[in-house]
């Protein structure tokens, strides 16, 4: 290390390994005191390889492993994988099956921001909302399990429809689950957002522009919050969106301005929780009857796999934001190319934005706000005059945790 | 930026009025799904090299363009790379993609970088760098993105051909068998379940190994 790693500014590596997320990201910051001045980060430090290997698998065994890209957003890239290779093949699914995909999707939108909102809560400092919001969430997940027979991997979506039907007893379950929500949604909404701390800390932190938004090609609730009118299910509504009119959720709906912070992300996910559960209501009184999927049998449905040529992009609005899946097939088992686009891909590069000028005690609720799950705070390595003290990722939520109680005497 | 709307027939005869032979091909692809059959759009225009950036900016003219991913194909003699856009978006049902797809020979795998144009676009470009081998020409940050430090040099793993990923790299997990230098448990273990004990057992109970479930 050269001399001038004696002055400041001070370069801080945070990362790459944390249990809890799928794609665990190293963080380089250069820090002026207590400033973030510069940020740097390298992801793909749990690159499976997905691609590689879906590109020496038939769709059939492929929509297993898209379900297993992500154990939050299973079911969006599934979806979003079996669109494409249905445009392809020319496989017309079902009416009924729209509507099961659309009410499985939104079910895990609301269990990934409930999950998400306890994961915030956790990094203010706010425990009891974090063990609030995840006891809220078990019964999404409950739900989850009873539709689909998995908490994760659903394994629900096939190419040509689903594997599974509702039937009219879990009506009774879905109706019940989102009657309670319905109840919820006022009190989560005010233990959020009028809450004085909480606003304290997010109001005006971690601040993405609607121009840096744009042109950083942010997606989902992220964009949202900037102020970039943009979702999928509004914009290029697949499935049974085109039926039930969804409008994008932004702040200034509910505020009556954007600003673009964390807080603003609180906003537009909370309010997303009680958007799905109007959607998840309609698509149950609307859902049309008949088959569930456009061909039964496994092995007729990769022969027609087999022969179809062509390229097709399949879009969803995952938790996150967009998903999107481009695939080309070649008349062989497997597609000659599969790209995957997850939407914290196109979310990343918003951390640079947002968490320049900010404070190291905000970088775990800043790096939070995007929704990786907190992504990387593991470990900390502060380099300061040649030695190195490490900070663990307690160190670091108790660096956070301390500013909210600062903050609040 | 035109306020005005195009349809997806306008806008692929505007990419064509403008960059005329330079155009290789246009298509639009169309999906209705749901009861109310809403039509979704999306436009493929294959166009030379040259003609990226002058189109990415014809594009910006018409709605400055959200980029979702650039992807990339091993043709054989040539890599495809697909730049995949979208516009119109926050219009009621009234968003398309825009996907332009230009060919590289590989004796000449360079490609002017659009990072001037769209900033979020270094990240993609650094992927294809690295899983393709094209040379992304100006890219204000050239290094590596998800492939780990220690991945060799000249290997690009969704290439088709000689510089893929070898045979000797890859490792399969179904092959390889229980560990057998792990310390003793401090229980007994139960005997590992082998594949043809339990076909004994099926048969025995009157199930026929293999017709359940499909083979892959």
């Amino acid at each position: 290390m050269s001399d001038e790693s004696k002055k400041a500014p001070y370069t801080m590596n945070i990362g790459p390994i944390h249990p809890a997320l799928k794609e665990p990201v190293m963080f380089t910051f250069v820090m002026e005191g207590e400033m973030v001045r510069d940020v740097d980060f390298a992801p793909g430090q749990a690159h499976r390889g997905i691609e590689w290997m879906g590109m020496r698998r038939n769709p059939v065994q492929i929509v297993h492993l898209t379900d297993r890209i992500c154990g939050i957003c299973g079911v969006s890239h599934t979806l979003a994988f079996s669109r494409a290779v249905e445009q392809i093949a020319g496989i017309e699914v079902p009416e009924r099956a729209d509507y099961i995909r659309s009410i499985i999707a939104e079910f895990e939108r609301i269990q990934s921001h409930l999950l998400w909102a306890g994961v915030a809560a956790h990094e203010l400092g706010f425990d009891s909302l974090l063990h609030l919001t995840w006891r809220v969430r078990e019964q999404s997940m409950d739900v989850i399990e009873n539709l689909t027979g998995n908490r994760v991997n659903y394994g629900i979506v096939q190419v040509g429809g689903v594997r599974r039907d509702i039937v009219p007893e879990q009506h009774r379950v879905i109706e019940d689950c989102i009657s309670t929500y319905g109840g919820l949604l006022g009190k989560l909404l005010n233990l959020f957002l009028d809450d004085r701390t909480v606003s304290m800390r997010c109001r005006d932190s971690g601040v993405l522009s609607r121009q840096e938004a744009l042109e950083l090609c942010t997606v989902g609730p992220t964009a949202r919050a900037s102020g970039v009118n943009v979702d999928l299910r509004q914009d290029y509504p697949y499935a049974a969106y085109g039926d039930l009119d969804v409008k994008a959720v932004l702040p200034d709906q509910h505020l009556g301005e954007t600003h673009g912070d964390v807080y603003d992300r609180i906003v537009v996910r909370l309010l997303e929780v009680g958007q799905s559960c109007q959607i998840i209501q309609q698509c149950l009184s609307e859902m049309p009857a008949g088959p569930v999927t456009a061909e039964e049998k496994v092995a007729k449905l990769l022969a027609i796999c087999k022969k179809a040529t062509g390229e097709a992009i399949g879009r969803v609005e995952a938790p996150r934001g967009e998903c999107f899946h481009y695939v080309r097939m070649e008349g062989q088992e497997a597609p000659h190319t599969w790209k995957v686009k997850a939407s914290t891909y196109s979310n990343l590069m918003s951390w640079i934005p947002m968490l320049k000028g900010e404070q190291i005690a905000d970088i775990p609720i800043i790096v939070a706000s995007i929704d990786p799950c907190l992504s990387c705070t593991d470990r900390v390595a502060v380099v300061r005059d040649r030695s190195r003290s490490i900070l663990t990722k307690e160190d670091l939520h108790r660096l956070s945790v301390e500013k909210t109680r600062r903050l609040q005497r | 930026m035109n306020e005005e709307i195009l349809t997806p027939e306008q806008v692929v005869e505007r990419f064509a009025g403008k960059f005329g032979a330079g155009i290789h091909g246009t298509r639009i692809g169309e999906r209705r799904e749901g009861k109310k059959k809403n039509p979704n759009f999306d436009i493929w225009i294959d166009l030379e090299r040259d003609l990226l950036k002058p189109a990415i900016r014809a594009l910006i003219e018409l709605h400055y363009p959200h980029l979702s991913v650039i992807s990339g194909s091993d043709m054989g003699d040539s890599i495809r790379l697909l730049y995949h856009f979208t516009i119109y978006y926050g219009r009621v049902k009234g968003e398309y993609t825009v996907t332009f797809a230009v060919l590289l020979p590989k004796s000449d795998l360079s490609i002017p970088t659009i990072s001037d144009l769209i900033p979020g676009a270094v990240f993609s470009e650094r992927e294809k760098q690295e899983f393709l081998g094209v040379k992304v020409i100006g890219i204000p940050d050239s290094r590596r993105l998800f492939l780990p430090e220690d991945f060799p040099e000249g290997i690009y793993p969704w290439r088709k051909d000689d510089t893929g990923v070898p045979e000797g790299m890859v490792n399969n997990l179904w092959a390889s068998k229980r560990p057998v230098d792990r310390p003793a448990p401090p229980l007994v273990e139960a005997p590992a379940c082998e594949p043809d004990a339990g076909d004994k057992q099926a048969v025995q109970s009157g199930k026929e190994p293999g017709k359940e479930g499909g083979r892959s």
